[in-house]
């Protein structure tokens, strides 16, 4: 009881001195004028001139600074610098499918032909019952493994190739070229680095907005982050654009064909940040443009192995962990859905038919919307999700049975099956658009909630691509519809 | 100046033979941040290598990129030498710590409420003078600092040289050349850290001397205003600086007896 009055009482006399310290500062700062800030900062600045002069001697060479400016000169030149920027998308872009196909190929033979075989048999040996042996390793273990095969290698090639141009330095210069453009959408310029962050990962692109200091157009670069097409979504796109656009030039073209397919879908992503800020800019998120100043650092050579070795380390295998641990939990779920009968269906069978009719409104079909539900989580496992459902419902004898994810090492095999689906070029064009366009995976969505601590605003940046992609999809095929 | 002694051990590179040296004595500890004996800051410009230097020395792979504002979250990693603990506490990147966004405010609010025992200032060893700026403010918040001029093969490559002796005496605290991309002066700069964590090596900071006459008086009167009322405050005159420039946030914790308390509020750095 003492203590705490005691506790008041100095708590009383803090806040008393710490008026009459207020009080004095308003005193002052009225005496001293305006430019106060102007001052001190002038000053700092004499100071530092100073110290700098007595101890930095510099010959009069500056090769090294020339030759940074005639790079940027052509990098960040009107003519030049977006062209590069395409190119520059475009090699990474191509480096990643076609360097990721033979070990891609290798993987799905090892992990499914190899191992799958030796487990089934290891299983049975010793007398596991059919359904913890069909959830664990035709469940499971095949999702886990689907995942590898098809994640590993492009990631293991895009991420470094990602990182040698950052650690280059390129990334501010790519900023520099876009920020005439973002500036027009009413955003930050500084959104470029942000969306660049989540062609890695929306999550990481999220948490990048922080260099935003203006809440407002912190919101706009955290909702349109989604845009930017993620790294669980990129072989999505590749297989897709390999299968459906790639077989319909000659075998020669086929790669250029996917290629310029799937860097159409980047480039309308961006182009949907740009017009979905300036949406936001213009209604619910109005607000001045804040300026910014943004350096241009030095190009430094990249360490190249070092490089490589922590952006697969950090990045790769970060990412492939977590797919991992958002594919175990999911194969289970669709072997058992597969699995579990009501009346002369399976679950899966009934909802899949429940959601064919508002999936043809949109070209797509019932097995891609319950895909895109089960793979909420992570957007890495919707293709093998969605062969496993194409085969269940279209009965083909492919599979060892249903709810079983087997081995697809080749496009063409996936592509029969697809076919077979039932799938058209329409619902090969309108899934690569449905992978540009819908909501962010719930690791997003969990950080734009930490980040914006909003539940509206998480609504809003979950939603609004969702909604977008039904627009986009439905157009698209109901004018093809009236076309073909 | 007998106390910046150790300053010339710093100067030169590769002093691998000397008895100081003590390579067994660094553990790099990651994120083990268990009862550190010392709390380190790691504040600088965008773009210096802050991260790689924490990186350097924590043994982490806290990722680094070439562009401005790649560290957002505050990060913290561990090391320890000759049996101190030392927590790393890397701060985002700011080029000034005199205005309001929210980078430049974790990393302002960490340095002075956050107490750490040493604020090690990674600079750009190319760019000096523009470094200098922030450098001048941090010291104006703590005496306890270490400047690593980070970079220095870039600058060497640029042919600029620096006179790191005058630069120490003129500044008064350490200084280091490092090139951490190569984990070059990284003993050096732990032998620094040490000394000014544990009281061996005393700083006498350079104070912002620049400035007219009647805001000299102002923030002098002030100050001593501040010293008269809060003793314990250590730092009266960045305050007062603060309070001139109208810093909402320290007049709220003049209110709230937060400057004097034991530095519980350290600027949400997620």
């Amino acid at each position: 009881m003492e203590n705490s009055l005691e506790m008041d009482n100095s708590l009383e006399m803090d806040s008393n001195a710490a008026n009459r310290i207020i009080n004095l500062t308003r005193e002052l700062r009225w005496q001293i004028g305006e430019d106060f800030h102007e001052n001190l900062a002038e000053g700092i600045y004499a100071d530092a001139s100073e110290i700098a002069g007595h101890a930095v001697r510099r010959e009069r060479e500056k090769k090294k600074l020339r030759f940074d400016q005639k790079i940027d000169r052509i990098v960040t030149s009107g003519t030049w610098g977006f062209p590069i920027m395409f190119l520059l998308l475009g090699v990474v872009l191509w480096l990643t499918i076609t360097g990721a196909n033979y070990p891609s190929a290798m993987l799905a033979e090892l992990l499914l032909e190899k191992v799958h075989p030796v487990l089934k048999s290891l299983s049975a040996g010793i007398g596991m019952p059919w359904w913890l042996d069909g959830l664990l390793i035709d469940g499971i273990y095949l999702a886990v493994a689907w995942v590898i095969a098809v994640m590993l290698p492009p990631m293991a090639i895009f991420f470094p190739l990602f990182t040698l141009l950052e650690d280059f330095g390129y990334l501010p210069r790519v900023a520099f070229n876009l920020d005439e453009l973002f500036r027009r959408s009413g955003a930050h310029g500084k959104q470029a680095l942000t969306m660049s962050m989540g062609f890695g990962c929306n999550a990481a692109g999220v948490v990048a907005t922080r260099i935003i200091d203006s809440p407002r157009e912190r919101l706009i670069a955290i909702i349109t982050n989604n845009f930017s097409l993620c790294n669980g979504r990129w072989p999505t796109q590749i297989l897709i654009a390999t299968i459906f656009i790639g077989a319909l030039v000659p075998t020669a073209w086929s790669g250029l064909a996917s290629l310029s397919a799937v860097i159409g879908i980047a480039v309308l992503g961006i182009a949907f940040m740009f017009l979905v800020s300036l949406g936001l800019s213009r209604t619910i998120l109005k607000g001045e443009v804040s300026t910014f100043n943004l350096e241009l650092p030095p190009y430094r050579p990249p360490r190249f192995w070092k490089t490589i070795y922590t952006s697969i380390i950090d990045r790769t295998l970060i990412v492939l962990w977590r797919a991992i641990v958002f594919a175990a939990p999911a194969g289970a779920v669709i072997w058992l859905i597969s699995n579990i009968a009501i009346g002369d269906q399976s679950l899966a069978g009934w909802l899949i038919e429940s959601m064919d009719g508002f999936g043809w409104l949109l070209g797509l079909n019932g097995v891609i919307l319950l895909a895109y539900i089960v793979a909420i989580p992570a957007n890495e496992i919707v293709i093998p999700t969605v062969l496993m459902l194409t085969v269940l419902v279209t009965g083909m004898g492919v599979g060892e049975g249903a709810g079983v994810m087997f081995e697809l090492d080749s496009a063409s095999d996936t592509a029969s099956i697809l076919k077979a689906g039932g799938w058209t070029l329409l619902t090969g064009v309108n899934l690569m658009l449905f992978s540009l366009l819908h909501n962010p995976c719930s690791t997003t969505i969990y950080t734009i909630y930490k980040e914006t601590k909003s539940a509206r605003w998480t609504f809003v940046a979950s939603v609004l691509p969702l909604i977008l992609g039904f627009i986009l999809t439905f157009l698209v095929a109901q004018v093809w519809r009236i076309l073909a | 100046m007998r106390e910046m002694k150790t300053d010339k051990k710093n100067v030169q590179a590769g002093c691998e033979g000397c008895a100081h040296y003590n390579a067994e004595g660094l553990k790099k500890l990651g994120v083990n941040l268990n009862d550190s004996d010392y709390v380190i800051a790691l504040a600088g410009n965008p773009n210096t290598g802050k991260s790689t230097v924490f990186n350097a020395l924590t043994g982490l792979r806290q990722h680094t990129g070439n562009w401005p504002g790649k560290t957002v979250v505050r990060a913290e990693g561990a090391f320890s030498y000759d049996n101190k603990k030392y927590k790393l506490v890397d701060l985002p990147g700011t080029y000034s710590l005199l205005s309001t966004s929210q980078d430049e405010e974790v990393a302002r609010n960490f340095i002075l409420f956050g107490k750490p025992d040493v604020t090690v200032i990674v600079a750009d060893a190319s760019r000096l003078e523009r470094n200098l700026n922030l450098v001048l403010q941090i010291l104006e918040i703590t005496d306890r600092a270490v400047l690593c001029l980070n970079l220095i093969d870039e600058a060497k490559r640029h042919k600029i040289e620096i006179d790191l002796r005058a630069l120490s005496r003129d500044l008064g605290i350490p200084v280091v050349a490092t090139s951490a991309r190569y984990q070059e002066g990284i003993p050096e700069l732990i032998q620094a850290i040490e000394g000014v964590a544990s009281g061996q090596i005393k700083c006498s900071p350079r104070k912002i001397n620049n400035v007219p006459e009647k805001i000299m008086k102002a923030v002098v009167q002030l100050s001593r205003e501040i010293e008269k009322e809060f003793p314990e405050i250590p730092n009266s005159r960045w305050i007062a600086l603060r309070l001139l420039e109208g810093d909402g946030r320290i007049v709220e914790a003049l209110r709230n007896g937060e400057l004097v308390g034991n530095g519980q509020l350290v600027g949400n750095g997620q």
